[in-house]
């Protein structure tokens, strides 16, 4: 091996819901060499050290998701974060921030499920046709208008950076609301209607204040902030007409 | 019985965690200068409609030393909440296309910017002239 061993001390924030009332730090020295990841370092710990520290992933490439922490308090993807760039110094890792720990390393991701699954993450079409008459055309244009929405992984990243989800978790947040457009800017969906109904919500687009945090950390450039605050004119305007239009407005 | 006992961390002082959060928190609170801003404006709208006397007055209470230190202070503040706001407008907009090309946040910020400093040169060349 070219690389002379380094150790760097890795401390984890631990909370094991049987033993502790509260999370508490621990710390860990870690041989690493520089090709190494965050996410190797602490499954070094797991492998090596202790094998009681729990956390998720699976890829290993910035595609699953699943990996992500705060690293020295930045929302990170574990697997894309190395080690290299925190030594000489020490680095924390910690449960991401604005949800609940389950454990260790580990969050609650139910209410982000539940609420993945609320906005119909998925085309309906505006149009059936049947196979024989072909398929959706859509210009490259068209494309561009919901394509950088649609690389969202669910990492959880946003949600993580977004102190209005932290401090109302009624709040839809960042990534799914980011999902939401990505679905009724698609020329080819007609779903709108039933999606503006959530969006368009006190917990909806209006949740957002544009602290802008979430689209800074998001590891996919999806930019939710973008997605979330362009909406609201929508949401006005539709606030505005529907005493006006009859049968034309969403609640 | 299950053992799960999700632990909810505290959001206490929250906005003093992340620079990113601070300078947000800078942004909000520019907005209550721009407000009391208004008023001073306002102020001087109702001393015109109490006639020359009254109007002469407010504007002989902005020469104070006081009044020019929170002028001072308040073209300071003014100059960042503008920088933030422009800032954050390309969020704001929607994915626009000149010449089959996307326009760049930086443009979007940098047109807002350029707009601002043309209307204050504007006011100042219009001021000028009047008196
Ligand atoms: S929008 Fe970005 S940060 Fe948020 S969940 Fe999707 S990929 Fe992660
Ligand atoms: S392990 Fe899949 S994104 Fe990091």
């Amino acid at each position: 091996m070219a690389d002379t061993e380094k150790i760097i001390e890795i401390e984890v924030l631990r909370y094991r819901p049987e033993q502790d009332k509260e999370p508490v730090w621990q710390t860990y020295k870690v041989p690493f060499t520089d090709d190494m990841s965050v996410l190797q370092g602490v499954q070094y710990i797991k492998d090596y050290l202790d094998e009681t520290v729990s956390f998720r992933w699976s890829c290993r490439m910035a595609i699953c998701g699943s990996c992500g922490m705060m690293i020295d308090d930045k929302p990170k993807l574990s697997c894309k974060t190395f080690l290299r760039d925190y030594y000489p110094g020490k680095l924390r890792v910690e449960a991401l921030k604005h949800l609940p720990i389950e454990r260790d390393l580990i969050v609650d991701a139910t209410d982000f499920m539940k609420k993945l699954e609320s906005i119909k993450p998925y085309i309906i079409p505006k149009e059936e046709r049947t196979l024989a008459q072909g398929e959706y055309l859509q210009t490259p244009q068209q494309r561009d208008m919901y394509e950088q929405f649609s690389s969202c992984i669910n990492c959880m990243l946003c949600y993580a950076a977004c102190p209005q989800y932290g401090l109302n978790p009624k709040f839809t947040g960042p990534g799914i609301l980011a999902l939401m457009h990505r679905y009724n800017a698609d020329s080819r969906d007609g779903g709108q209607a039933e999606r503006n109904e959530l969006g368009y919500a006190d917990e909806g687009y209006w949740g957002c204040t544009a602290v802008g945090y979430c689209s800074e950390v998001c590891p996919k450039g999806v930019d939710p902030a973008n997605a979330i605050n362009q909406n609201k004119m929508n949401s006005a305007i539709n606030y505005f007409t529907r005493f006006i239009t009859p049968g034309g407005a969403d609640k | 019985m299950s053992n799960r006992r999700p632990y909810v961390r505290s959001m206490d002082g929250w906005w003093k965690r992340d620079a990113y959060f601070v300078s947000y928190m800078a942004r909000e609170v520019t907005s209550v200068f721009v407000a009391a801003y208004a008023v001073v404006l306002l102020a001087g709208l109702v001393r015109l409609g109490q006639g020359e006397a009254a109007f002469n007055g407010w504007l002989q209470y902005l020469t104070t030393p006081w009044m020019k230190v929170f002028h001072l202070i308040v073209l300071a503040v003014f100059c960042y909440h503008t920088w933030s706001w422009f800032k954050i407008m390309p969020k704001t907009m929607p994915i626009m296309f000149v010449g089959g090309k996307r326009v760049q946040p930086g443009t979007i910020t940098g047109t807002g910017l350029a707009a601002a400093v043309v209307a204050c040169l504007a006011v100042l060349f219009i001021v000028g002239g009047v008196s």
